[in-house]
């Protein structure tokens, strides 16, 4: 049975005038989001996207853009106690991922 | 870093290579290895639980075999070097803090600067003469292959996501097919995490047991004892049971609940909690105040545990789980905030 998580939310963009085709995103990322199709890369499954960010460390060209960083739902509570960016705190409880 | 928590290896031997030793270690875990992964997993010492950075040999390794970058956690470090039984290898530990590779990739202690300045400190073109390295690809979110690349001249090679598919990976020529680069979240992918969900709210879990065993005592006429004996005890029990039920089965349930937000797959359990306690019986659930109380407590509670899982879970993304809280959260309250009033309510009727 697959896992799908809540759709039409992911923030993933990718710039198709931009991208050379290298196959890096393919590669990298975790959720099968994109394939190669005529050497340039497509988003396939969107909503599979858990905004990891990879894909777009990765591009060599800087062709992907995505709002990245932890969902967990400890995480966003701390950052929002204090202000700032979710944080899944790992150092300190070690629970999350 | 300091030395505090650094892990012994069993078995580790010498290995002199280029008139240098290096620390060889076993493909095998002995039972140290072993019981210091349980014990983590169950969180104790769990952030002293670390490898030290540095460049290690499985096998026979010589300046054509490949190089593993490992994160210093030891479980990272333990699953990989058990699949390395046969294959003549170097690790190259870099320092991530004890965390695991996707942890700390997350927050870029596993990423781009720390493995160019491991490759630089251990002098890794000195023992190696090829020049690239294999990199776990749950690494990926904190590495830029390209930037990699031109700081340090060695070329990332994404490895399978699970270390169980290294044999094949290696034996492909260092190929992964897509399967192996897919992150899927079975069955024991989720069981094991059980113990550290469930553990991760203890302290919230014990300040909210006191409340019921204290408060429970008050009645109509005052406070006894004896009513923190029974009611007192029975509520925190009733608590007790939804919130480990939602901790287990949420996870264990978690592709057949209905929804795709955490917090409604919670619900469902807490139903479940109620209806099954209702069939059996449970006093508290017979009627009344009572039973209105934990037909809302016992949902929330399950739906706030089980909501925590996206913490633990591969598959949801920050906006979506800000997207389900920001929903689910003022709901949770409401329905806490009542649920608790009613039952202090029951108490005095
Ligand atoms: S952010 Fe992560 S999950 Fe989303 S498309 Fe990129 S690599 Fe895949
Ligand atoms: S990594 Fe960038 S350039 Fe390469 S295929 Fe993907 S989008 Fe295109």
């Amino acid at each position: 049975m697959s896992l799908k998580y809540l759709q039409n939310v992911a923030t993933l963009e990718l710039d198709t005038e931009k991208c050379v085709g290298c196959g890096m995103c393919v590669t990298v990322c975790p959720h099968a989001v994109f394939v190669i199709e005529d050497k340039k890369a497509i988003i396939v499954e969107k909503d599979a996207c858990m905004e990891c960010g990879a894909c777009r460390e990765n591009c060599p060209v800087s062709a992907i853009a995505v709002r990245s960083g932890v969902g967990c739902a400890s995480g966003i509570i701390n950052g929002f106690i204090r202000g700032t960016d979710p944080t899944c705190d790992c150092d300190k409880n070690g629970g999350c991922c | 870093m300091t030395n505090d928590g650094l892990q012994n290896i069993g078995g580790t031997l010498p290995y002199s290579f280029n008139t240098i030793e290096y620390p060889k270690v076993p493909a095998q875990l002995d039972w140290a290895d072993r019981f210091g992964s349980w014990r983590c997993r169950w969180g104790v010492d769990r952030m002293r639980y670390l490898v030290s950075p540095g460049i290690y040999a499985v096998g026979q390794p010589v300046a054509e075999s490949p190089v593993f970058v490992s994160a210093n956690y030891k479980m990272s470090f333990d699953r990989l070097r058990m699949e390395l039984a046969g294959i003549d290898a170097w690790i190259m530990v870099i320092d991530t803090k004890g965390i695991n590779v996707w942890c700390a990739a997350g927050k870029g202690t596993f990423g781009t600067d720390e493995i160019v300045r491991c490759v630089e400190e251990f002098k890794l073109a000195d023992i190696v003469s090829h020049k690239s390295f294999i990199i776990p690809q749950l690494g990926a979110p904190g590495v830029s292959a390209h930037a990699v690349k031109t700081q340090c001249g060695f070329k990332v090679v994404y490895g399978p996501v699970r270390a169980a598919d290294i044999p094949a990976f290696m034996a492909a020529g260092m190929a992964a097919d897509a399967e192996m680069r897919r992150v899927r979240f079975p069955l024991a992918d989720r069981v094991v995490l059980i113990p550290m969900d469930i553990l991760m709210l203890a302290k919230p879990v014990v300040f909210i047991v006191m409340f019921f065993l204290l408060a429970g005592g008050f009645h109509k006429r005052g406070f006894s004892v004896s009513n923190c004996l029974h009611t007192g005890c029975a509520s925190a029990g009733l608590f007790l049971l939804v919130y480990i039920a939602g901790g287990i089965l949420g996870p264990v349930l978690l592709p057949i609940l209905p929804g795709r937000a955490f917090s409604v797959k919670g619900v469902w359990v807490g139903l479940a909690v109620l209806l099954a306690g209702y069939l059996l019986g449970f006093r508290q659930l017979a009627g009344g105040f009572s039973l209105a109380s934990w037909a809302l407590i016992m949902p929330v509670v399950s739906s706030v545990i089980v909501m925590n899982f996206t913490g633990t879970s591969t598959y949801t993304s920050l906006s979506g789980v800000m997207r389900e809280m920001r929903i689910a959260v003022p709901l949770q309250i409401v329905g806490a905030v009542i649920g608790i009033g009613l039952w202090i309510t029951s108490l005095f009727v």
